[in-house]
């Protein structure tokens, strides 16, 4: 069974090396992220507009973020009216037990899923589980995850981190299909024939939600399978359990994310399927319908005047595509389920930054800002790293690091101390220099030089250099002309403006 | 016109050399250079790494240092990139509003070197030479952060001599991230490697960027490999010149 949650059960640092440490998963990563990297960049220089969608998806976000309890009081209101039932969940366990008391009110053993980062956040296949309750994930590559006991490691593509060949073994032990080959076709007949079954014999589903629509009370759903649409019509009973962000006032704010979220994720100008339905309608798809609104810590983030931003992701997965920490090390070494840049700022927030695991997770990025850019709703993902570093800090204990940066920075806010300790660190660096560089740090700076040289402390400093210099001159070089201000003309003058 | 330098810690500490080819190539262009001998870090090392009460103090000092001058031009993406984007951040989280209007005033006159040359002078051959293979790494934060966009690749261009090859995943990130190289440094270490097996693939005798630190990893990892290509800063190649070869 697939498993869940947002507590990282490890430090990033520790985590990150299981995967450093696999080449093939790491081949796997680089070959899935690049692609999709390249086939994004493709889909959106397609639209002329596509910087200004940008701003519009986050000022609309924005715009729900200040009226939420608004927006979410309609939609319940709305749901309710269409003969829906609507349950507030302040946590996962809130979440957890709703969700577990209609399945088994229903006397099911088993419920379909899908679209089911939501539910993996609040743990809801081991709580089903423990009730007796078997669930079946019905998108791809979470029945790959969950029929490998795995977790999944991307926010879209779950199981990016296997390749068809495993895949093949996987399927033929777990599903009995011993004469299948690793071509995508057999591997996908496979799986249909396993679901349908599921599909036609189960009652109860569960599903996630990319986005409700308050003003009518309509949820939606955007995949590329199909799955979810047998989900979400087969069963007579459907429960959607979604994070309260999700929620949009109108219609009109879901054309800007229609456009925003194939291209931002799948590459795909639309996407094969988006589902919406309102309520219950006599006589076709779900004659019972639930929708959990799910809080668990989003409020707090929601409070705080920077983090806030976080909550605007609308769960493309772009930034993990473009991120060279998450091409390096996957999904499993954040510890949650939403991995990525995106995860590096959501997992601890969620958690109130009270978990020291999840703590770790800011400081998972060289800041390259590669996430920025990519991000459809502008989500300042290094901004808010930084942000929550900063509160990290501010409520540890003194370390031997804090005491470090502390005397850097006395050292370092006043020029003579600067210059001071230079000199001593010139003067001390000898025994670790060798042919003019050091190569083995002691101490907490040794990660540095496992693999890399660090140049030794040149005999002079720029400002011992620029005392010694005499006065300049006004020169005449290499025969260019001047102005009559002494202004140099240029060889050669290109246009003004930043380039 | 009066440019006060900011030459940064890093370059002023271990890179001087850096420092004096900015000072010569911005005289050569006619311009008066001045060094303010007050001037110590920008703090983007401390902020980046949590220690934000720690960098308010070089932020302040910083502010105060740089007050009365009319173009700041530091030879440093990253350092420039800390001041223009995240003083005012570091100003607003700390509450201090006074701080936020000196930053905000002083900012818009801080220009990283390439930029300044090419956006602010205007110019972009800048007469120097230099006889050498060269491919050029973009920095995090002059391309994502300054998009000082193709302005250090114009001003390549014009070096007379100069054998431009590109760089395979320029827009890649080496892994450097200032404290990131130490406390996750496996991760870092991943990254770095295709940085130098992308540097080495140029065949490129010299990996220029406009930023040390990030050439100090490249290049730290290209010394543990002896792989025979060195890191020069973008500085040193245009203050060369045929009658001195600066870097």
């Amino acid at each position: 069974m697939s498993a869940g949650g947002i507590k990282p059960a490890r430090p990033f640092q520790q985590a990150a090396r299981v995967t450093l440490a696999n080449p093939q998963m790491r081949r796997n990563l680089r070959h899935a992220t690049t692609t999709i990297r390249e086939k994004r960049l493709r889909a959106v220089a397609e639209l002329p507009d596509w910087e200004a969608l940008r701003d519009e998806g986050a000022a609309l976000k924005d715009h729900v973020m200040a009226h939420l309890a608004d927006a979410l009081l309609d939609l319940e209101a709305a749901v309710q009216a269409r003969g829906g039932r609507v349950h507030w969940a302040r946590d996962a366990a809130e979440a957890r037990g709703i969700v577990a008391d209609i399945a088994a009110a229903h006397g099911a053993r088993e419920v379909i899923k899908v679209k089911s980062i939501s539910t993996d956040e609040i743990e809801l296949n081991a709580a089903l589980a423990e009730r007796g309750i078997h669930a079946i994930e019905t998108d791809l590559a979470e029945l790959i995850v969950q029929l490998a006991e795995d977790r999944p490691s991307h926010i879209l593509v779950p199981a990016i981190h296997r390749n068809r060949a495993e895949i093949r073994d996987l399927f033929r032990r777990k599903l009995g299909a011993e004469l299948l080959t690793d071509e995508p076709k057999q591997l996908a007949e496979a799986a249909r024939l396993y679901l349908r079954e599921k599909f036609l014999t189960t009652r109860v589903a569960v599903s996630g939600a990319n986005f409700a629509v308050a003003e009518s009370g309509t949820v939606c759903v955007v995949e590329s399978e199909g799955n979810g649409r047998m989900c979400v019509t087969m069963p007579g009973v459907l429960v959607s359990v979604m994070g309260i962000e999700k929620v949009l006032p109108t219609w009109q704010d879901m054309a800007v994310f229609l456009r925003l979220l194939p291209r931002s994720s799948t590459a795909e100008r639309m996407n094969p399927y988006t589902s919406f339905w309102s309520g219950v309608t006599p006589g076709d798809g779900p004659q019972e319908f639930h929708l959990v609104l799910l809080d668990n810590g989003r409020t707090d983030v929601l409070a705080d005047e920077v983090g806030r931003q976080t909550l605007r992701c609308i769960r493309c997965s772009a930034c993990l595509n473009v991120c060279p920490v998450y091409e390096r090390v996957g999904g499993h070494a954040y510890g949650s389920v939403y991995p990525g840049p995106i995860g590096a700022i959501l997992t601890p927030q969620l958690l109130h930054l009270e978990d020291r695991n999840a703590n770790t997770l800011p400081w998972a990025s060289s800041l390259c800002g590669a996430c920025y850019d990519a991000c459809p709703v502008k989500i300042n993902i290094p901004e808010v790293l930084l942000y929550l570093r900063g509160k990290i800090t501010e409520e540890k204990p003194l370390s031997a690091e804090a005491i470090a940066f502390k005397t850097a920075a006395w050292v370092m806010s006043e020029p003579h101390r600067f210059e001071g300790a230079i000199k001593l660190a010139r003067s001390g660096q000898g025994p670790l220099v060798k042919n003019g560089a050091i190569h083995a740090l002691p101490g907490m700076l040794g990660g540095w030089t496992e693999a890399r040289d660090l140049p030794a402390f040149p005999p002079q400093t720029f400002r011992e250099w620029w005392r010694g210099r005499p006065a300049p001159q006004p020169r005449e070089t290499d025969g260019q002309a001047q102005t009559s201000e002494g202004e140099l003309l240029a060889p050669q003058r290109g246009d003004r403006g930043p380039a | 016109m009066i440019v006060d330098l900011f030459i940064t810690c890093l370059n002023d500490a271990m890179f001087p050399r850096t420092g004096e080819a900015t000072v010569r190539l911005l005289e050569r262009l006619g311009q008066t250079v001045r060094f303010n001998a007050a001037q110590t870090c920008c703090g983007q090392m401390h902020f980046n790494s949590g220690y934000q009460e720690d960098a308010l103090n070089l932020v302040r000092h910083f502010a105060r240092t740089f007050r009365d001058a009319s173009v700041v031009v530091a030879p440093s993406g990253s350092c420039v990139g800390m001041v223009r984007d995240l003083y005012p951040r570091a100003a607003e989280w700390a509450g201090d509003e006074r701080l936020l209007e000196e930053v905000n005033a002083l900012t818009p006159r801080v220009f990283e070197l390439s930029e300044f040359l090419v956006g602010h002078l205007g110019v972009e051959d800048v007469g120097a030479y230099y006889p050498h293979r060269v491919t050029y790494h973009q920095t995090c934060h002059a391309l994502r952060v300054l998009r000082v966009g193709d302005a250090p690749l114009r001003l390549l261009r014009n070096v007379r001599g100069l054998n431009l090859v590109e760089l395979p995943a320029v827009d890649q990130c080496c892994g450097f991230g200032g404290t990131f190289s130490v406390k996750n440094a496996d991760t870092s270490t991943a990254m770095l490697a295709d940085k130098v097996q992308n540097v080495m693939s140029t065949g490129a005798e010299a990996c220029t960027a406009g930023d040390n630190s990030c050439l100090m990893h490249i290049g730290g990892g290209l010394s543990r490999l002896r792989a025979g290509t060195r890191t020069v800063h973008l500085a040193e190649i245009l203050a060369s010149t045929e009658q001195e070869v600066f870097a």
